[in-house]
C-alpha cells in the first residue's frame, strides 16, 4: 500500500516484534532437554512432546516428557540440595534471589517474544504485564529471603516442593512458585505446562547462570502423566499447583493422608459488577481487560458481567461499539489486543460452550469483523439474555466470552456474584465508596478490585475462597504456604514423654451417701441441648475401666442440623471484634467460676493426676484469653503495591468449620481450636474427644451462661471418624480440623475435595500446652482466609 | 433527562454524521450531573491505549502526513510580529520540502497545515499571508489566556477578530464557573460566545490544567457543547499541566456520549506541550480508538503545536532515506 492510500484509509498495518532471537535460540537448544541437579540431561525415555505456535498452528519445539526415572532424579536431586539450601543464611539466598530478578530483566524481551510463540498471547502483554511482574516477583521475594529468620523466627521452610503450573501465564506462574518457595528455604522441582514450556526452559539457563547450588532448581517437562507422578512421589513435601479445579480435585484426593502440604489456585467464574453509578466508559475499559486480556484464558477473568438493570441496554451498546474496535491477530503484531488460543483443544471446548449457549437460549453477539484463518483464534463473544441456570452461567469457559446477567439491589448482585461453587476474584464497579466498601466484604473471592481488574502484583496474596482452591501466592500471606512451625516437632517429643498413666485407682465412694443423679449429657445444637437424632448412646469409660457416664451417638443427621445451625448463626461473622473478645473473657470467667468441677470431671475422665488437671483447666482458660485479646487485634494489612490506592489484606472467617478433637487434653485441646475459631467470627461444628468426651457436654453450661449465641459452637458427640467423614462430605462446610488418627486424617482430606474446603489435619500425639500451641498466629492463620482487596483512588 | 430511550439508533446517527454543526441545546443539568470520571481507570486507559497501538514504515508516514493537516500552527508569543507571523504562515501553507513530498508520492495530496493561530492583533496579517491558500486564521480570544475581563469585552474581542478575517476563534472558559459549579453560568457565557462568532467555528480552550479534576473536565466539556462548541480544546498552553492522553480519554468520551445523545460531531483539539511525532500518534490513537476515523482529519481533529511540525520532518525524512536528519536540512518557519 502507497503512502497516499493509507492517508486515505488509515489504518493500522502491520507492526511485527522480531522473532528472529527467540528463534535462533530455540534452535540451539532444540530438541530440549531436562534440567535435573543444576545441569541439562536427556530424558531416561524417548519420548517427546511437540511444541507449537497457536498463532500458526506450526511446530516451535520439541521437548521431553519426563517419566519416572526422570522424576526420581529430580525429586533426589532437590532433596540433596535442601540440607545446603535450608540453611544457608538469608542473605546469601536474597542475593541468588536478586540475581534471577536482574537476570529476567535483563533478558526481558527474549523472555517476552519466546512466551508470545509459545503461548500465543499478544506480544504488549508478555512484554508489558508478563514480564514486568515476573521480575517484580522475584526482586519482592528477594526482600523476603533477606528478612526471613528475622521476621518468622519460629518457621522453617517446608522441605522439596513438586509445582505444577498451566499454560495461560507460563513464566509468571513460574515466577509465583519458585519465587517463594527459594525465598523461605524449599527446593522446588517444577513441571510446566505441556502446551508452554519454553520460558520455563529459558529460565532454567539463567539459574544455572545465577548459579544456584545444583538442584535447588530442577525443571521437568511432561504432560499430565509426569505431573501425577511427581504428585504421587514420596520424596516430595509439598504440591503447589495452580491448573483446573478438576485436576485440583484429583491432587487433593491423591496426596489425602500422605501428610503432604498442599496448595491449590484452580479456576472461576468471577463477577464483574456494575452498579449504575459506575464510570461506564471506564467499565467498558474494565470489560476489556476483564475478559479479553490474554484471550480470556484467565482464571479470574471476569466472565459474568452483573449489570444494574436501568444501564444495561447503554452499557451493552457501549460495549458492542468496543468489540468492533478490538484487533484479533498474530501474537508478535505489537498492535493487537487478543491473540490465539492456546491449542485446538481449547478451541473447540470454546466453540462447544458457545453453541450451548445459543441453544440454551441466549443472545450471542460477535463483532462483524473476522478472525485470522490461520492458527487458533476465537472472536471476542457477548452473551445477554442469560439465565443463571445456562450452562455458560455456571462453567468457567477460559476463553474470550462474556456473559451478561441484570441485578436490581445490591443485595441480588451479592447474591448473583456468590451463586457459584467458585470464588476466586470479583469486580465492583461503583463511584459510591459506601456501596464499594459494603459490598466488597460481602463477595465470596480472594481478590476484590474495586473500579480495576486483574491488577497482580507480588505484594498481594492471589488465591481463592470455595473451589477455586485454597492457599495464597503473593504478600506476606504466601510465604506461610512454604514454612512449618518448627515447634511442632518438639510439641509431639514432648507429649510422648507426657504420657498419661492411670496410676491413682478408682475413687472410692461411701457407700452410705447418696446416689449421684443420673446426669444426662447432651448434644449441643443451635444453642439447644438435644438428644440424639439415632436414639442411642455410647458409654464413656475412665482409663481404669470405670462407666463415668454416656454421651449420646451422634450421626449424619445430628451433623447436617449442627451445620444448619452453624449457618444460621453466620451473622456472628459480623459481629465487633470486641464483642467476640467480650464472650470469650465471659467463658473464661465462667470456667474459672467451675474450675474445681471441670478438674473433677478431668480427673475422672483421663485418670491424670490432680495437680496436672488444675494445669489444664487454667491453661484453658489461659487460651480464652489469649483469643478474646486477639479476636479485636488479628488486623489485616495494607499491602504496598505499585498503585495509587489501597490494597487491603482483610482475614475474613472461613465460614462453618467442623472440627475434630484429639484424646489428649480433652478440654484444652478443644479450647485451643475452638476459641480462635470462634475469635475469628466462625461458627463451628465440633466432635470432642471420642474417650474422654465428658468436659466438652460440661463446656455447653458454661457457654449457655456466657452469651454466646446459639449455633456458634455446635457439639457433636460419638464415633469420631465417622462423624468426621460426614462433615469432610458435607459441601455446605468450609473448612475441616482434623486431629485423630492416619485413616481419619486420610478420609477427611479425600473427601474435602467434594468442594475444596480448606483442611489442617494432624496425626502426631501432641502436647496441647507446648510452645507450639502458643503460637497463636498459626491458629488464626487457620480460622482465616485472606481477601485482598484493591481499592484505586484519585480525586 | 435524557434516559436510555431517548438514544439515538445508530442508523439514526449516522444520518447526521459530519453533515451539522453542533447547533447546542437547552442546558441539561441532570444529565451534566449524572456525569461519572473515575480518575484511576482513566489513567489506566491512557496509559495502555498508547502501548496497544503502533504504526510503523508506511503506516507511520502515512499517519504523520495525516496528523501535519490537523495542526493548528501556532505562534502565541508577546514578541510575535507580522514578520515572524508570515514566515509561519508560509510554513503552514508549503510544510515539506518538495523532494519529500515528491518522494513520498503525495504531491497531489497537496498538504497544508490546518489553520495558522495566532493573536487578535496578528490577524490581519495572517490573513493576507494565507490569502487565497484556504489555510485559515484561528485567533484565541476572550481574554486569552486567562479569561479574566468581563463578558462585554470577550464578545468585543470575537467580534472584532471576526471582522479582521479569522474564522476560527478559540476561546477561554471562565474557570471560576467550574470551580464554583456555576453550571448555568458557564453555559450562558459560552452560548453568547458562539453567536458573537457566527459563521465562524468555535473552539472552547477548558484549560483542563486549571480545572482541578477530571470530572470537572467532563462536565464542563458537556456544558459548553450543549452551548454550541464547535471543538473543545484542553488547554491555552499557557497552564502549568497542558494536554495530558487522561483529560484526552475524558473529554472524547464526552464527545462521543454528546453525539450519542444528539447526533452531533463536536471536534476535538489537544493543545500545549505536544512536541514530538510520537505524541502526535498516541493523539491520533486515541482519536481512532474512541471517535473513529472521522476524527483523524481536520474537520474534527486539531493539534495545537508549534514545534510539532519540525519532528514530523525529521521522521518523514527519516522513513525516506534510513539516515537520523540534520536541523539545517529542514527550512525554518
Amino acid at each position: 500500500m502507497s503512502v497516499a492510500d493509507i492517508f486515505e484509509t488509515m489504518e493500522y498495518g502491520p507492526a511485527p516484534e522480531s522473532r528472529d532471537p527467540a528463534l535462533h535460540w530455540i534452535e540451539e537448544h532444540n530438541p530440549f532437554q531436562l534440567f535435573i541437579d543444576g545441569e541439562w540431561r536427556d530424558s531416561a525415555g524417548t519420548e517427546r512432546i511437540d511444541i507449537v505456535n497457536p498463532a500458526t498452528g506450526k511446530p516451535l519445539a520439541a521437548v521431553a516428557q519426563a517419566g519416572e526415572a526422570d522424576v526420581d532424579a529430580a525429586v533426589e536431586a532437590a532433596r540433596a540440595a535442601f540440607t545446603g539450601w535450608s540453611t544457608t543464611p538469608d542473605h546469601v539466598r536474597a542475593r541468588y534471589l536478586y540475581a534471577l530478578a536482574r537476570q529476567i530483566q535483563r533478558h526481558s524481551r527474549l523472555f517476552a517474544v519466546l512466551e508470545s510463540l509459545d503461548n500465543g498471547k499478544p506480544i504488549r502483554e508478555s512484554r508489558d504485564i508478563d514480564i514486568p511482574l515476573v521480575s517484580r516477583h522475584f526482586y519482592y521475594h528477594a526482600g523476603w529471603a533477606q528478612l526471613l529468620s528475622k521476621e518468622l523466627p519460629h518457621y522453617r521452610p517446608v522441605g522439596v516442593v513438586g509445582q505444577i503450573i498451566p499454560w495461560n501465564f507460563p513464566l509468571l506462574m513460574l515466577a509465583w512458585k519458585i519465587a517463594p518457595a527459594l525465598a523461605t528455604g524449599s527446593t522446588v522441582v517444577l513441571k510446566p505446562a505441556e502446551f508452554t514450556p519454553v520460558t520455563a526452559l529459558r529460565f532454567a539457563e539463567i539459574v544455572q547462570r545465577a548459579g544456584l547450588p545444583a538442584g535447588v532448581v530442577n525443571i521437568i517437562t511432561g504432560d499430565g502423566r509426569t505431573g501425577e507422578v511427581l504428585v504421587r512421589h514420596p520424596g516430595v513435601d509439598k504440591i503447589a499447583f495452580t491448573g483446573s479445579t478438576e485436576v485440583g480435585r484429583s491432587i487433593r484426593r491423591e496426596t489425602a493422608g500422605t501428610g503432604k502440604r498442599l496448595s491449590l489456585e484452580l479456576g472461576g467464574k468471577s463477577p464483574f459488577i456494575v452498579f449504575d453509578d459506575a464510570d461506564l466508559d471506564s467499565v467498558v475499559e474494565g470489560v476489556v481487560d476483564a475478559i479479553w486480556f490474554n484471550q480470556g484464558q484467565v482464571c479470574c477473568a471476569g466472565s459474568r458481567l452483573l449489570v444494574q438493570e436501568d444501564i444495561e441496554e447503554r452499557l451493552i451498546a457501549k460495549l458492542h461499539e468496543r468489540m468492533e474496535h478490538l484487533r484479533v491477530g498474530d501474537a508478535l503484531d505489537k498492535a493487537i489486543d487478543i491473540g490465539a488460543i492456546v491449542a485446538p483443544i481449547q478451541l473447540q471446548r470454546i466453540q462447544s460452550l458457545v453453541d450451548s449457549g445459543v441453544k440454551e437460549g441466549a443472545t450471542m453477539w460477535q463483532p462483524t469483523w473476522a478472525c485470522p484463518t490461520e492458527g487458533y483464534f476465537f472472536p471476542p463473544t457477548l452473551f445477554t439474555n442469560v439465565a443463571p441456570a445456562a450452562t455458560i452461567a455456571q462453567v468457567e469457559i477460559f476463553g474470550p466470552v462474556l456473559v451478561s446477567m441484570t441485578f436490581r439491589t445490591p443485595q441480588e448482585a451479592v447474591d448473583l456474584a456468590n451463586n457459584t461453587p467458585y470464588g476466586l476474584a470479583a469486580s465492583i464497579w461503583t463511584e459510591n465508596i459506601n456501596l464499594a466498601l459494603d459490598i466488597a466484604p460481602q463477595v465470596k473471592a480472594g481478590t476484590v478490585w474495586i473500579n480495576c481488574t486483574n491488577l497482580f502484583d507480588a505484594a498481594s496474596g492471589f488465591g481463592g475462597y470455595r473451589e477455586s482452591g485454597f492457599g495464597r501466592e503473593g504478600g506476606r500471606e504466601g510465604l506461610y504456604e512454604y514454612l512449618r512451625l518448627t515447634d511442632m516437632e518438639d510439641a509431639t517429643t514432648a507429649n510422648s514423654r507426657r504420657r498419661r498413666r492411670a496410676d491413682s485407682g478408682p475413687v472410692q465412694r461411701d457407700p452410705s451417701a447418696l446416689p449421684l443423679i443420673d446426669r444426662t449429657p447432651k448434644m449441643y445444637i443451635g444453642g439447644k441441648q438435644v438428644r440424639p437424632d439415632s436414639g442411642y448412646s455410647q458409654p464413656v469409660i475412665s482409663p481404669n475401666g470405670e462407666d463415668i457416664g454416656e454421651v449420646g451417638s451422634g450421626n449424619r443427621k445430628d451433623i447436617r442440623n449442627a451445620v444448619e445451625a452453624a449457618h444460621k448463626a453466620s451473622t456472628w461473622a459480623g459481629a465487633t471484634g470486641h464483642a467476640r473478645a467480650q464472650i470469650l473473657y465471659y467463658i473464661a470467667e465462667n470456667l474459672s467460676a467451675r474450675r474445681r468441677e471441670f478438674e473433677a470431671r478431668m480427673t475422672d475422665e483421663t485418670g491424670t493426676e490432680a495437680v496436672r488437671a488444675a494445669a489444664e483447666v487454667e491453661a484453658a482458660i489461659d487460651r480464652l484469653f489469649t483469643y478474646a485479646a486477639w479476636a479485636d487485634k488479628f488486623d489485616g494489612l495494607v499491602h504496598r503495591t505499585p498503585l495509587r490506592g489501597l490494597t487491603l489484606a482483610i482475614p475474613e472467617p472461613l465460614g462453618v468449620i467442623g472440627m475434630a478433637c484429639p484424646d489428649d487434653y480433652p478440654l484444652l485441646a478443644l479450647v485451643s481450636l475452638v476459641a480462635p475459631a470462634v475469635a475469628m467470627g466462625n461458627t463451628i461444628v465440633v466432635i470432642p474427644s471420642e474417650a474422654h468426651p465428658l468436659s466438652a457436654t460440661d463446656l455447653y453450661q458454661v457457654f449457655d451462661t456466657s452469651d454466646l449465641p446459639g449455633g456458634v459452637v455446635n457439639i457433636v458427640t460419638g464415633h469420631r471418624n465417622t462423624l468426621a467423614r460426614v462433615l469432610a462430605e458435607h459441601d455446605d462446610v468450609d473448612g475441616v480440623w482434623y486431629f485423630g488418627d492416619a485413616e481419619g486424617a486420610r478420609t477427611v482430606e479425600y473427601a474435602s475435595a467434594g468442594n475444596m474446603k480448606r483442611t489442617w489435619v494432624e496425626t502426631a500425639s501432641l502436647a496441647w500446652d507446648a510452645a507450639w500451641a502458643n503460637e497463636s498466629g498459626l491458629f488464626l492463620r487457620e480460622a482465616t482466609q485472606v481477601k485482598n482487596i484493591w481499592t484505586p483512588y484519585g480525586a | 433527562m435524557l434516559g436510555a430511550n431517548a438514544m439515538l439508533t445508530m442508523v439514526e446517527r449516522k444520518s447526521h454524521e459530519g453533515t451539522t454543526r453542533n447547533a447546542g441545546m437547552p442546558l441539561d443539568l441532570s444529565w451534566v450531573r449524572r456525569t461519572h470520571v473515575n480518575r484511576s481507570a482513566v489513567e489506566r486507559r491512557a496509559s495502555t491505549l498508547v502501548t496497544r497501538r503502533t504504526v510503523k514504515k508506511e503506516w507511520q508516514a502515512a499517519w504523520l502526513l495525516r496528523a501535519l493537516t490537523c495542526i493548528d500552527l501556532t505562534t502565541l508569543q508577546g514578541d510575535d510580529t507580522p514578520g515572524n507571523v508570515a514566515r509561519l504562515c508560509a510554513k503552514g501553507v508549503h510544510p515539506l520540502r518538495d523532494d519529500m513530498t515528491e518522494a513520498l508520492g503525495i504531491e497531489k495530496l497537496n498538504l497544508h497545515v490546518a489553520a495558522l493561530c495566532v493573536y487578535h492583533n496578528l490577524v490581519p496579517e495572517a490573513v493576507e499571508a494565507l490569502r487565497g491558500t484556504g489555510v485559515p486564521v484561528a485567533a484565541v480570544s476572550t481574554g486569552f489566556p486567562a479569561g479574566q475581563i468581563a463578558l462585554p469585552q470577550k464578545l468585543d474581542e470575537i467580534s472584532a477578530s471576526v471582522d479582521a478575517g479569522a474564522q476560527e476563534i478559540d476561546i477561554v472558559i471562565s474557570r471560576a464557573h467550574v470551580l464554583t459549579g456555576n453550571w448555568t453560568a458557564l453555559y450562558d457565557e459560552t452560548k453568547v460566545c458562539r453567536q458573537a462568532c457566527g459563521d465562524a467555528q468555535m473552539k472552547v480552550i477548558l484549560a483542563t490544567g486549571e480545572l482541578a479534576t477530571v470530572q470537572n473536565v467532563a462536565m464542563a466539556s458537556l456544558v459548553c457543547m450543549m452551548a454550541g462548541a464547535d471543538f473543545i480544546k484542553t488547554s491555552t498552553g499557557k497552564e502549568p499541566v497542558n494536554a495530558t492522553l487522561p483529560v484526552g480519554v475524558v473529554m472524547t468520551r464526552a464527545i462521543r456520549e454528546y453525539r450519542e445523545q444528539t447526533g452531533y460531531n463536536v471536534g476535538f483539539k489537544p493543545a500545549g506541550g505536544i512536541r514530538t511525532a510520537a505524541q502526535a500518534l498516541h493523539w491520533q490513537f486515541l482519536m481512532k480508538e474512541e471517535l473513529g476515523d472521522d476524527w483523524l482529519k481536520p474537520a474534527l481533529f486539531r493539534l495545537g503545536a508549534s514545534s510539532l511540525l519540525s519532528d514530523i520532518e525529521r521522521q518523514l525524512s527519516y522513513f525516506l532515506t534510513g539516515r537520523y536528519a540534520a536541523d539545517n536540512h529542514f527550512p525554518m518557519p
